[in-house]
């Protein structure tokens, strides 16, 4: 399993420009030996969850499709198609499985991710 | 699950392998389960398994007797039945109990049903053992008269005294259903058709003279002359000893090269007769309403049978005495419910449905008629006579109604007859209403209550319900197939009082089908997903919607798909250009059009693929296959393979995928054409056509099927006049046949036929519906696509014919658009902060299973010895 690090000294790491980001698209990022997922929706807002999908085991997250269910920003992993709330990371599909989820800070054109997980 | 020992199980013996024996070894495993009490033995005259007789014209068209095959073929391989063809019943000891066959064999029964069927009645005219003269019953009767007729149009001396291109003219002896059956399959072998019938009409047993008449006008439209109340006196030969000529009885003669013989059948009831079983007066053996003779061991169920006093020359009775023999065999006591003698047919393209009291013989009847002397139409219900009881019906040209009405008879019919007459009558229709127990399906006896608690279970049990579950779970339909529109709004209404609705919704996303999405974004012009789903739909999509408008943005012709927002719609194999793989690496295929590929080629994939330390496998579709690449290593990968002249083999999208080829005339000896040629043409036109589920085709290059092209969406085989196509095939999961929508096409109309044919269906078909679900699923099936690609029906071929041109002028290979872009590069970088870095987790490829020691030329210094996933020892030779 991935190391986290949320006893230690964290500190945002940056990871892209905001422009590189496509809308509705991820990309994976390395945060300080976690492997990230972050997504740039259609509103304009940020979200990291993780990149390592729960049920194939793999590191795809990045590469699913965004989208909506309801009023929730979604993204379904490649593999077997769970869908994930981009907010909390809760898988809509099982509730009982989630992905982290990683603050995320815009400034100055830089997006920048936080390795300390949230609570899902 | 504990069957009983076979030794303890009663010996049912079944002297016949026609439909109806198959229906009652059906139904007699079905119904007694695995704890089966009855062994089986079908003794078949003829050289195979029972086959569906009613579908013999069709034989003509397909070609193939596995077409006809009834039911699933495993039933024949069930441990507790044994199948004898080609093995017929010689003689029944009575005393013995037992029946002894053609080859010398004897079997001890402890039931005996007779199940022979009839045969041809061929009346007593001179000349009728003439070369030329053929009955129609059996495959082997109508392979004969195929292969009669071929030979006659292969030799020149046979083109008219004349000389010329005269056609062979044929007589058919009979005007009933079998005869006009028989004139059809005539006329599609190019025979100038005559069909001589004794009665002042046609169908004379089903039809009066008012529909008699309309069919005449309809069949005679067809290019058929039909000759009534016209006997048949003489036959003569020709010089060469075969028939030239038919005599009539009023003087009138016929030049005739071919004459079949449709003029009634006959039970076979030669063996009850030998052994002294009571027959009828005009034939059969006598049973009760059991279906049982006077010996309470023998039974006898179908044409041969005489129940009521007279034999039933129609399948579905003869099921409906098998079901009885199958219940009392199991200790029931069904009895025989009477003859429903309905019966829906297409002949020469003529519907012809005849049901209930056709003929208005009960007391009081009033008929209702409605007449179209123009379009050839005639229709009448026969009523009550208070006028409210439907009593029965005939529809002669326009049968769309039958589906409907039969249900209803002996019910109410509710409403005005006229309007089920008119031509707009049908419209919605009562089946909503139909009562729980009226039949939908006579061929299986299936009732509307059964269908919709069919339904119902599989909504409870909280899965979907589509018409092939329905099918699968109730048999409806499953026969001849007309119901089947009746059982699909019966499904439809159940479903909607169930709550659940039949939507057509794509998603939670757009309320229309992917079909409708298509015809919006063609006629709106609008190519991007934000605009459709804002002006169409609603949010912001999803895994489901987004890689739809991708498809339908593609077909549409709206540049690269990883062009702009088209890059975000892609599922991930579309947005790296490649097929993702349980540990998130990717594989990589490159095209080898028609399977064809050069040593430099080979040698080439085989360099990447040590480069980039890949597994290579074969795949089905004649392909090379490079596993574990990861998404950084692809545009390497690719460069080396553009280099090397290979272009994306869309192995990851639903697009066109391979047309598979065997290696043809060029090669083998029995080829007939030049199935690789035509291959790699056809991949080379279609390659990159996206469409709503992957598309594969099939080239062989002679009727021994090497490519297997029956098994894809479109297979093409080759034949000494041109090509067939057959289409709707698939593998995987419910694997399909393909059926034969064109036969022996020059090359030019065979592509135009397949471009058609791959257009409308992109446009018209579901998500993820392959072309056989989609056949079936399209109003009016594969007659409908025929009928579309071939004749133009819609007044669209044009437009098909415009959009695959456009197609094949925009191609353009993907992999190496993509590598000239620096903005789609980028996408393929795991870690978008550290480019080059691979995902840590990845392990090295699997190796090969065959792989041991090995030390490539040049191999790194230190000799790496690779490991072997071997299970078996391996021993150096």
């Amino acid at each position: 399993m991935t190391p986290t690090t949320d006893h230690a000294v964290v500190s945002w790491v940056p990871v892209c420009r905001y422009d590189d980001l496509e809308v509705e698209r991820g990309v994976a990022a390395l945060v300080e030996g976690t492997q990230v997922a972050v997504f740039r929706l259609a509103d304009g807002t940020v979200r990291a969850v993780d990149h390592h999908d729960p049920f194939s085991g793999a590191n795809v997250i990045a590469r699913g499709i965004v989208g909506s269910r309801g009023d929730v920003p979604t993204v379904a992993s490649p593999m077997y198609k769970h869908v994930f709330d981009l907010r909390t990371g809760a898988c809509l599909d099982d509730p009982s499985t989630a992905l982290r989820v990683y603050p995320v800070r815009v400034s100055g054109g830089v997006v920048a991710v936080r390795a300390a997980a949230g609570t899902g | 699950m504990n069957p009983a020992h076979p030794a303890t199980r009663s010996h049912l013996v079944v002297v016949g392998g026609g439909m109806v024996a198959h229906r009652l070894v059906d139904a007699l495993l079905q119904r007694q389960g695995a704890d089966a009490s009855w062994q089986v033995t079908v003794l078949a005259e003829e050289p195979r398994a029972p086959y569906d007789r009613m579908a013999l014209t069709s034989y003509f068209s397909g070609r193939d007797p596995d077409d006809l095959q009834l039911g699933d073929p495993a039933l024949w391989s069930d441990p507790r039945v044994t199948l004898h063809r080609g093995d017929p019943v010689t003689a029944i000891d009575r005393v013995a109990t037992t029946v002894s066959t053609a080859s010398g064999r004897e079997h001890s029964y402890d039931a005996l049903v007779l199940a022979t069927g009839s045969s041809a009645f061929v009346p007593p005219v001179d000349g009728r053992d003439l070369p030329g003269c053929f009955v129609y019953r059996t495959i082997d009767d109508v392979a004969a008269l195929r292969a009669y007729v071929e030979e006659l149009r292969d030799r020149p001396v046979a083109r008219g005294r004349r000389g010329g291109e005269t056609a062979l003219a044929g007589a058919v002896v009979g005007g009933g259903l079998l005869g006009l059956e028989a004139a059809g399959a005539l006329r599609a072998l190019g025979v100038d058709s005559h069909v001589v019938e004794f009665a002042p009409r046609l169908m004379p047993l089903q039809v009066d003279e008012g529909g008699g008449e309309g069919l005449r006008r309809l069949v005679q439209k067809l290019g058929v002359h039909v000759h009534t109340s016209t006997a048949t006196a003489r036959l003569h030969a020709g010089p060469d000893g075969r028939v030239r000529r038919m005599d009539f009885a009023d003087g009138g003669r016929l030049d005739v090269r071919v004459v079949v013989f449709a003029a009634g059948v006959r039970p076979r009831d030669e063996l009850a007769r030998a052994c002294g079983l009571p027959v009828g007066e005009r034939g059969g053996v006598v049973v009760d309403d059991t279906c049982r003779t006077e010996d309470p061991k023998v039974w006898a169920v179908g044409e041969v049978a005489c129940i009521g006093g007279r034999t039933l020359g129609l399948v579905a009775p003869g099921y409906s005495m098998a079901e009885v023999v199958a219940d009392r065999l199991l200790g029931g006591t069904a009895t025989f419910p009477g003859a429903d003698l309905s019966t829906k047919l297409k002949l020469l393209g003529v519907d012809v449905a005849s049901f209930g009291d056709a003929a208005g013989e009960t007391a009081g009847a009033l008929p209702v008629v409605y007449a179209d002397p123009v379009a050839g139409v005639y229709k009448k219900l026969v009523l009550s006579d208070d006028a409210r009881t439907l009593l029965g019906g005939l529809l002669v040209g326009d049968a769309s109604a039958y589906a409907a009405l039969r249900p209803l008879l002996g019910r109410p019919l509710g409403g005005d007859p006229a309007a089920w007459l008119l031509p707009e009558g049908v419209a919605g229709g009562p089946s909503g209403d139909l009562p729980d127990d009226a039949a939908v399906c006579s061929c299986n006896n299936v009732s509307a209550g059964t269908v919709r608690g069919a339904v119902r279970g599989a909504v409870a049990a909280g899965g979907g319900c589509d018409l092939a579950a329905v099918k699968a779970g109730t048999k409806a339909g499953t026969s001849c197939g007309s119901c089947l529109p009746l059982v699909k709004k019966l499904m439809t209404a159940e479903l909607v009082s169930a709550g659940v609705g039949v939507s057509r919704a794509l998603c939670e996303h757009f309320d229309i089908s992917r079909a409708e999405l298509f015809e919006v974004a063609r006629v709106t012009g609008v190519r991007t997903f934000s605009e459709l789903v804002a002006r169409h739909g609603r949010g912001r999509g999803c895994d489901i919607c987004k890689p739809v408008v991708a498809s339908v943005l593609a077909s549409l012709g709206a540049g690269h798909v990883l062009d702009g927002e088209q890059a975000t719609l892609q599922d991930t194999n579309d947005h790296v250009l490649a097929n993702i793989q349980k540990d998130g690496t990717y594989s990589v295929v490159p095209r080898i059009p028609g399977g064809e590929v050069t040593p430099a080629g080979l040698i080439a994939i085989g360099a990447v693929a040590v480069e980039f330390g890949l597994y290579t496998k074969i795949t089905g579709a004649q392909r090379i296959d490079l596993l574990g690449a990861r998404l950084e290593q692809l545009p390497e990968i690719w460069r080396r393979l553009v280099d090397a002249g290979f272009e994306s083999g869309h192995a990851y999208g639903k697009a066109v995928r391979t047309v598979k080829s065997c290696v043809g005339s060029t090669w083998c000896r029995y080829g007939v054409q030049d199935s690789v040629g035509l291959a790699v043409a056809l991949e080379l036109r279609y390659r990159g056509l996206r469409a709503p589920h992957k598309l594969k085709l099939g080239v062989s290059g002679c009727a021994r099927e090497c490519a297997e092209a029956r098994s894809k969406d479109v297979g093409v085989i080759a034949t000494d006049k041109g090509w067939n196509v057959y289409v709707g095939g698939n593998g995987g999961f419910s694997p399909r046949h393909a059926r034969l929508l064109a036969e022996d096409l020059d090359t030019d109309t065979l592509v135009r036929t397949i471009d058609r044919f791959l257009i409308y269906y992109v446009r018209t078909a579901d998500r993820l519906q392959r072309t056989a679900a989609w056949l079936e699923e399209i109003e009016g099936g594969l007659e409908h696509v025929r009928a579309v690609v071939l004749a133009d029906s819609l007044g669209i071929a044009g437009d098909l014919d415009a959009a695959m041109e456009a197609h094949v002028a925009g191609y353009a290979d993907e992999w190496r658009d993509a590598l000239e872009d620096p903005v789609k590069l980028r996408r393929f970088t795991t870690f978008v902060n550290a480019p080059g870095t691979p995902d840590p987790d990845l392990v090295p490829p699997a190796r090969h299973v065959g792989e041991t020691t090995v030390r490539h030329d040049g191999g790194d210094p230190d000799g790496a010895v690779l490991h072997t996933r071997v299970a078996l020892e391996v021993v150096p030779r």
